[in-house]
């Protein structure tokens, strides 16, 4: 019994981590989309936390709370001179400008050699696990929870719904932006710090585009109206491969093109007819039984 | 120095037809359509079934490909965007669902063509000699490439300029509710936009196939951003400025290679990229827009 619980354990433990992981990235993309801005530099602030975690485990070998702190106040403080400027763009605009501040990033380290470029670095030694991940994770929920209902929570949702009502309201809207770009971006790095220390290693390939992506797609896919949906959607999407995997022999698809066939169609179908997500499902069934008994 | 420039222009004129098309729809919409490279790399995988398996001469599968392109993004409007016109939140509903087909695009090619790089047949290009120019040679497959894409450039400018298909994707761009009353068949000059956008997007997949011969499942991921790039730098949903932006990046990517290395090729382009947006983000040739608030 015992045994059989180790095992499970060791086949397990990767995938867990990575909820964990998943889920706070999802959140650092959802602290700037709760107040309706599309900020897309996450990958970036990841990488940020993830190499100064690296170097000061590595280089410096301080202890790895004080590590974890700078993870995250480090991105956090990269974000207060980036979105000066980025967060008047909006819409798509803020979007492509913070794709491509992640980019400079990324390519900034491929051309580093003090940390190996594109090679990155590896054997960091292990120091996180599921139980810290998951606490970060608790932490993370907490705090956007205790936002909803505060002043703070609603002063982000009416500059979510209509920045200029709430701005003339006397909301100061460019600084609540700002903060909650600071906080994704903690969020994120400390993600990145997280991971570092869980799979050894670190490279900006694991920083590309198509990470942050992800992170949008987890926030999307889970619903970014209520602040554990994108938890959910992190945790939804990445156990699903592990399914699929099993299931890939039976319908004749490879792994790797069915998880991106099922990836993608479960965006689709989110987008198309679930669009604040899987978190309002819950709400949806009971709003269309409550309609048919009253009918 | 003049080989240079020729390749740069080469590279160029590959950036700006996807660019065009990039930009054509987003002029008209307000929407990325995030599943453009996606096109451009199925349109690269068609051109080759058809060169490689049905033995056509290259000249007769290009615009085949990308009326096969086209033909996808009648579905991809169809599909991704068509639903969601309705939204109040329609441009980021629109990016997400553009990236969902993208995602299954790919889904479809890896389980099609396979994860590894796939190659045109030998002699798909006429080898011949290259041509001197200036003291620089250049190759047929390079002049064919900016032949080809000049004259979809001013096919469109004058498709949009002088005809009423052209009249009423302005009238739409402007306003979509006011084209309706005037009686503009909104839907269908969108569509036709989509058309138009993918079949560029497809013959600037198949030009940059056969300019790398690499053809693979993931190749747009390569020319996505860069497209972003300079549809930015040229100024949102101007035509003119993203041709100029393109040809401009691929001139300034050569150099830069030429210059620091080939890995500073990418990081300077973001970095201009970034720059732009933050000093003058209507870009180069781009009209005053709301992009502030």
């Amino acid at each position: 019994m015992w045994e059989r619980l180790v095992d499970l354990w060791g086949t397990y433990e990767s995938t867990l981590g990575y909820i964990g992981i998943n889920g706070l990235l999802a959140l650092s993309v959802y602290a700037t989309l709760s107040c309706g801005q599309l900020a897309l530099g996450n990958a970036g602030f990841a990488a940020i936390g993830a190499y100064a975690a690296t170097l000061l485990t590595v280089k410096a070998n301080l202890p790895f709370p004080a590590v974890l702190a700078a993870a995250a106040l480090l991105p956090a403080a990269v974000a207060v001179p980036l979105g000066l400027p980025v967060l008047r763009l909006k819409g798509v605009f803020l979007a492509i400008a913070t794709i491509g501040f992640g980019e400079v990033v990324r390519l900034g380290i491929v051309n580093w050699e003090y940390v190996n470029g594109a090679q990155g670095i590896v054997a960091i030694p292990r120091k996180s696990g599921v139980f810290t991940i998951w606490l970060f994770v608790a932490a993370a929920l907490f705090l956007f929870g205790r936002l909803r209902g505060s002043k703070w929570g609603f002063a982000l949702e009416a500059i979510r719904e209509d920045e200029p009502a709430a701005r003339t309201m006397g909301i100061p809207s460019g600084a609540y932006k700002l903060a909650m770009l600071a906080l994704g971006a903690a969020l994120a790095g400390l993600a990145g710090a997280l991971e570092a220390h869980f799979t050894f290693m670190v490279a900006p390939n694991g920083f590309a585009f198509g990470r942050v992506v992800d992170m949008l797609v987890f926030a999307v896919v889970g619903g970014a109206q209520v602040f554990w949906g994108p938890a959910l959607g992190a945790a939804f999407l990445t156990v699903l491969p592990e399914l699929l995997r099993e299931l890939a022999p039976l319908v004749g698809i490879e792994p790797g093109p069915l998880r991106l066939l099922v990836n993608g169609l479960v965006l689709l179908a989110v987008i198309l007819f679930l669009p604040n997500g899987l978190a309002s499902l819950p709400g949806r069934l009971r709003q269309r039984r409550l309609a048919r008994e009253a009918a | 120095m003049g080989q240079q420039v020729i390749n740069g222009l080469f590279l160029g004129s590959i950036y700006a037809l996807f660019a065009l098309g990039y930009t054509l729809v987003f002029g008209v919409l307000d929407i990325l359509n995030l599943a453009h490279a996606a096109v451009f790399m199925l349109a690269s995988f068609v051109a080759l079934a058809l060169v490689g398996g049905a033995h056509l001469p290259i000249l007769a599968a290009l615009p085949l490909a990308a009326v096969v392109a086209g033909l996808i993004g009648l579905l991809l409007d169809r599909v991704a965007f068509r639903p969601l016109r309705a939204r109040a939140d329609s441009n980021i509903s629109g990016l997400i669902s553009s990236l969902a087909l993208a995602t299954v695009f790919e889904a479809v090619a890896l389980q099609v063509w396979g994860p590894n790089v796939s190659r045109f047949p030998l002699g798909t290009v006429p080898e011949g000699r290259p041509i001197p120019l200036l003291g620089a040679e250049v190759s047929r497959l390079q002049l064919v490439t900016v032949g080809v894409a000049v004259l979809l450039f001013v096919s469109l400018t004058w498709l949009v300029r002088s005809t009423r298909l052209g009249r009423e994707l302005r009238a739409v761009a402007e306003s979509p509710r006011a084209a309706r009353i005037l009686g503009v068949d909104v839907d269908r000059a969108i569509a036709a936009a989509f058309f138009i956008s993918s079949a560029l997007g497809g013959a600037a997949g198949v030009l940059f196939g056969l300019a790398y011969n690499a053809i693979a499942p993931d190749m747009g991921r390569s020319v996505e951003l860069k497209g972003l790039a300079v549809i930015i730098l040229g100024g949102m949903g101007s035509m003119p400025g993203a041709v100029l932006a393109g040809f401009a990046l691929g001139l300034f990517e050569v150099f830069v290679v030429a210059t620091f290395g080939a890995s500073w090729r990418d990081a300077v382009s973001f970095a201009a990229l970034f720059l732009v947006l933050v000093l003058r983000p209507r870009g180069l040739l781009g009209a005053a827009a709301l992009r502030e608030a």
